[in-house]
């Protein structure tokens, strides 16, 4: 299915969903998050972390594991390396899934659900991996889904054991890339584009800093992110502008952190969704931009035109506008291309080159902006599910500290693929 | 500065031989009237993979945009950061564009705007691969 993109809202011209209130979230869990795995404990494995994030989300929802008959997940969990060549373990551990990946039967078997009956393992990451689920259970391929995302992390420097990163040679599209240190798209074409966009717009790189203060600040009021668990201090002004330097003017507080972990969701049907324990989270629109890139990296003019392709298919499909998104979530893996989504969703007014200013307002969750209210990758680790929780939690009442005081009905987040949810069906 | 060898494979053999004779060439699509890089099996603009050919290009480009990497994954380079990192565009189609670093021009120094001009390198296998200058 996902393999075949048939599930992404990706053209313009496809009107309103069809699916559109029709499908909901009813539930949502998260596990324990560690920084590393020691490749010791059994008990904190990507394996272990799944199954506890995916039985607090089925308890959120008040159902039990008879209750789903089908299971979405990725493999995308960005270990970079594979647990082999160290030796396997005892059963389950005893193949890569379960350590590197898990997939929809082996989550199946050890929590024993009996009737799922349609998988999904090669989903893309939350924003298309819960747009996608959404799309089968509108389909009707499966009536209620569990649906979970784990990220991976083992010891040593992260990518550090990427084959391709140690090799002496290198092959296929990378032999255009790799050797003049290119690494990652995410990282380092956005950190080109984001230094267009400063040169373009007349801004400095220090523009990101109240953002990241704003992450952190967020993800501090989580009481299952990473900072509120192991490093339970804001950072300040002068933390981020004396940062250490990955790739100038990239620093460590642009980035996430990458983290051990996993995130589930319960998707049903509205009727279906109505009935169960929470208030149901209605989905009224998903939405899949274009990729727009000439050459060997995507410049300025074709990331922006890219992003204001995908907020118009937003729109056209939940018949809604700028001004009715009340949470705005878009993802935040680096700080460097957020102002994009920002800036093309238009959220709260804000136009092309305008984000650094909006950042240096007030966007607290208690303020008029409450911009990125999950804290995001960068205020809670590298889960990629904080921004769609804070959707479902902000909608819900249920965001605690983190409770925007603006009236909140619609919530979107997401990425190259972005959702729309909302507290009422229509 | 030793860069990892590229390893030719079939769609890219005639690109790596050309670099082998400083030569820069670049997939061409006669149908289109475009140039593409780096290689795919076919004209991204218009699906064809039987008018693709190879064209030469003149070695002559601007710096669209630079960083510096201070903390590379890739082993072989982090014995040489920080290191320049230059996004470079080809005056003959700006719209194509390679990744550079700058060799000869200070880290942290690379003149944003400024020509360049094509030279090649050789990588530990002996690999010829193509590497921009600024034009002094």
């Amino acid at each position: 299915m996902s393999s075949q993109n048939n599930w992404m809202r990706n053209k313009d011209g496809m009107g309103i969903w069809e699916h559109r209130g029709k499908v909901a979230v009813a539930g949502w869990g998260q596990s324990y998050i560690d920084r590393r795995w020691d490749g010791v404990s059994m008990d904190r494995t990507m394996g272990a972390w799944c199954i506890q994030a995916c039985q607090n989300a089925l308890d959120d929802a008040g159902l039990s594991v008879t209750d789903i008959d089908g299971i979405f997940t990725s493999k995308e969990t960005r270990l970079e390396q594979t647990w082999a060549p160290r030796p396997y373990f005892d059963p389950p551990y005893d193949t890569e899934d379960g350590l590197s990946y898990v997939t929809g039967e082996w989550i199946q078997k050890q929590m024993g659900i009996t009737n799922a009956q349609y998988f999904e393992n090669n989903a893309p990451p939350p924003w298309g991996l819960l747009p996608l689920a959404a799309q089968a259970v509108g389909d009707g391929l499966c009536k209620v889904a569990l649906v979970y995302y784990p990220m991976g992390n083992y010891e040593g420097r992260y990518g550090h054991n990427n084959p391709n990163n140690f090799s002496d040679d290198v092959s296929g599209p990378s032999a255009f890339s790799v050797p003049w240190g290119y690494q990652s798209g995410a990282m380092m074409n956005n950190l080109i584009i984001y230094k267009q966009y400063c040169r373009r717009y007349n801004k400095s790189h220090d523009g990101l800093a109240p953002l990241a203060i704003n992450n952190r600040r967020n993800g501090l009021k989580t009481p299952w992110s990473f900072y509120s668990l192991h490093e339970q201090y804001q950072i300040t002004m002068d933390d981020y502008l004396s940062a250490r330097v990955i790739m100038a003017p990239l620093r460590i507080f642009d980035c996430d952190r990458p983290v051990m972990n996993c995130g589930a969701y319960i998707i049903t049907t509205a009727e279906r969704a109505e009935a169960m324990k929470q208030p149901p989270v209605y989905i009224l629109n998903h939405a899949t931009g274009p990729t727009i890139q000439r050459s060997t990296f995507q410049n300025l003019d074709e990331q922006q035109e890219q992003c204001a392709i995908l907020a118009k298919r937003m729109w056209e499909g939940s018949g809604l506008g700028p001004k009715d998104v009340d949470v705005f979530n878009p993802y935040d893996g680096y700080l460097t291309f957020v102002q994009q989504y920002l800036e093309a969703f238009q959220w709260h007014g804000v136009g092309l080159g305008e984000a650094h200013d909006f950042y240096a307002d007030d966007i607290r969750v208690e303020g008029p902006h409450p911009f990125n209210s999950s804290g995001g990758n960068n205020g809670t680790g590298r889960t990629r599910n904080a921004l769609m929780y804070d959707c479902i939690q902000q909608l819900r009442g249920q965001a605690g500290e983190r409770q925007v005081t603006v009236p909140c009905d619609i919530a979107v987040g997401g990425f190259g693929d972005m959702t729309m949810f909302s507290k009422h069906p229509s | 500065m030793p860069k990892p060898n590229p390893i030719p494979d079939e769609l890219t053999q005639p690109f790596w031989d050309a670099c082998n004779q400083r030569q820069l060439v670049l997939q061409n699509c006669t149908k289109c009237d475009k140039l593409q890089y780096p290689p795919k099996p076919r004209c991204t603009t218009c699906g064809s993979a039987d008018d693709l050919g190879w064209k030469e290009v003149e070695g002559k480009g601007h710096i669209m945009e630079a960083v510096v990497i201070h903390d590379s994954r890739i082993r072989l380079l982090r014995e040489e950061q920080p290191l320049n990192f230059a996004i470079i565009t080809l005056d003959q189609d700006p719209g194509i564009n390679f990744l550079s670093n700058l060799p000869g021009t200070t880290v942290g120094e690379a003149p944003v705007g400024s020509p360049v001009e094509l030279i090649f390198q050789q990588t530990p296998s002996g690999q010829l691969i193509h590497e921009w200058q600024v034009i002094s």
